[in-house]
């Protein structure tokens, strides 16, 4: 099966059909960073490499966009079929939080510490088809 | 010992929404207010630092105020441009480079939530295009981490609300002057939960200026002079937990506000306990719960208590944006800094009528917090 058309493709690597989340670590000090960055704002240094970010991780906090947002958001949608999103900050094994949107939309079942797996969602829908995004969504287990 | 300096002049155009005015009309009536206030003329200024986001350059204001020749130095920083105009200001006298100084800022922006555009931010453009970029985000993820992390319940954000409106009711130069029930803040609609529409500030218009001098001198202007004892603008450090963060350091580190904070009351040579009336960013109500902690008024987790027992009011022990702050006058960018200034300057001149602080407040703050992770901090002294 082909992978999806990614609106960040630098952003993801998949396993299988499995996407991970991808970012960088300082070769210096080991501080994880997302996205991938060249310089570390931790330690200055310079030389980055590549890593592997996992896809799991917990609810650290959560909002939900109660409102279209303006551009540069580009989903497509009007006032009329906006529908809220869930956003979050995901605690990853590493302890790097990572933003992200959430698949679930509903207060009433989002908590902070809840599990969470990285998925891909369409965000907008073009003539050329659907772009897809990096999401969290519940989990079984972490 | 370095000279301490003096604010001898304050004018404000009040903010709120003003379409017959452009922003920098706005902030040439605020200028020519202060300057009257010091009782100088704009030819006597020696140096001039302003800024302003979205209303063109500050610099412009020469074409209004008249070509005089003076150094005029624009400043963008962000929700911090007022504070780091005023910082400017004050080490210019300081330095003796100038007899009198002006800090002033003034902003015009469109209605509805600001639309930042991520590469100015040095950021990736997906960040933007898949809805994470939103100051109110922001807001709302800090706020709601905080309130887990320190038993701060909905109660808080409801109460911080309705005092800044109560207190912009006694305002007559604030933008929203009407008082709001509990309900009417608690039921509003949800913007990004926990947060809700009163408990944000808008987007607003306005300008204010303040005009500065050697405090040996500044009796001849003023009668009442305010010393600066300190005026701090700091960055954000790595780990802090800032706006617009694609992620987050798995160690965190104390934001930006903590260590102006720090600075400036060394700098003063004073405490927390020592401030009588102040001034907090309030873009929403959850920052001003998590500003009354980062700027050491009380302990992570007290301001529950301090709230609700009406120690924040304008006659309780620490009394908070007594003007209504960000939440009843909105914020225009480049002047919003330095509105808090006034305030403070107002009250401790004792002439803030209706919400005037009881007593004799001698020492005052203003706290300043923005986008990308910068904090201004002045301390002032009547
Ligand atoms: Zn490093």
């Amino acid at each position: 099966m082909p992978h999806p058309v990614l609106a960040s493709p630098d952003l993801i690597r998949f396993e299988g059909d499995t996407p991970h989340l991808v970012g960088s670590r300082c070769d210096e000090c080991g501080e994880l960073y997302f996205p991938a960055t060249d310089s570390c704002t931790r330690c200055t240094a310079t030389r980055m490499s590549p890593h592997d970010l996992g896809r799991r991780g917990t609810l650290w906090s959560w909002t939900i966009q109660g409102f279209l947002p303006k551009a540069p958001y580009d989903s497509g949608e009007t006032p009329e079929t906006f529908r809220p999103y869930g956003v979050g900050y995901v605690q990853m094994e590493s302890g790097l939080k990572v933003e992200s949107r959430l698949t679930v939309a509903d207060e009433t079942q989002l908590q902070i510490g809840m599990p969470l797996e990285l998925t891909l969602i369409p965000y907008r829908t073009t003539g050329d088809g659907e772009v897809f995004t990096f999401a969290f969504r519940p989990s079984a287990s972490a | 010992m370095a000279q301490d300096v003096a604010i001898i002049g304050i004018g404000l155009h009040p903010f709120g929404r003003h379409d017959t005015l452009t922003g920098r009309a706005q902030g040439a009536i605020a200028l020519r207010a202060a300057l009257k206030d010091a009782g100088i003329g704009w030819e006597s200024v020696g140096i001039a630092y302003g800024g302003s986001h979205d209303a063109g350059n500050a610099d412009a204001l020469c074409n209004d105020l008249g070509l005089t020749g003076l150094p005029f130095i624009n400043v963008a920083n962000g929700c911090a441009t007022g504070g780091s105009a005023l910082a400017s200001a004050v080490a210019a006298i300081r330095s003796g480079s100038a007899e009198f100084a002006v800090a002033v800022g003034f902003d015009k922006h469109p209605r509805g939530a600001f639309n930042p555009h991520p590469r100015d931010w040095g950021l990736p453009d997906w960040y933007g295009e898949t809805g994470l970029m939103l100051t109110t985000q922001f807001f709302a993820l800090k706020t709601r981490r905080y309130m887990h992390e320190h038993g701060i319940t909905e109660d808080s954000l409801v109460r911080v609300a309705q005092r800044a409106f109560r207190n912009g009711a006694l305002n007559p130069q604030a933008w929203r002057r009407r008082e709001m029930s509990y309900a009417e803040i608690a039921e509003s609609m949800p913007v990004n939960l926990p947060l809700r529409q009163y408990m944000f500030c808008n987007p607003a218009e306005g300008g204010a200026a303040l005009v500065l001098c050697p405090a040996e001198v500044a009796k001849r202007y003023h009668p009442k002079p305010i010393i600066v004892k300190a005026a701090v603008v700091r960055t954000r450090h790595h780990g802090s937990f800032e706006v617009f963060s694609p992620a987050l350091a798995a160690q965190q580190a104390p934001a930006p506000t903590v260590t102006a904070s720090r600075a400036a009351f060394e700098q003063a040579g004073v405490g927390p306990r020592d401030i009588d009336v102040l001034q907090l960013q309030d873009t929403d109500s959850g920052s001003e719960i998590i500003h009354m902690a980062e700027n050491g008024f009380c302990e992570h987790g007290e301001q529950e208590r301090l709230l609700r027992d009406g120690e924040t009011e304008i006659g309780g022990r620490l009394p908070i944006n007594t003007d209504g702050g960000c939440l009843a006058n909105g914020e225009p960018i480049g002047a919003s800094g330095l509105r808090q200034v006034i305030e403070i300057c107002t009250q401790l001149r004792q002439e803030a009528g209706a919400r005037q602080v009881p007593g004799t407040p001698r020492l005052g703050y203003t706290h300043v917090y923005g986008a990308p992770g910068v904090s201004g901090v002045t301390i002032l002294q009547r």
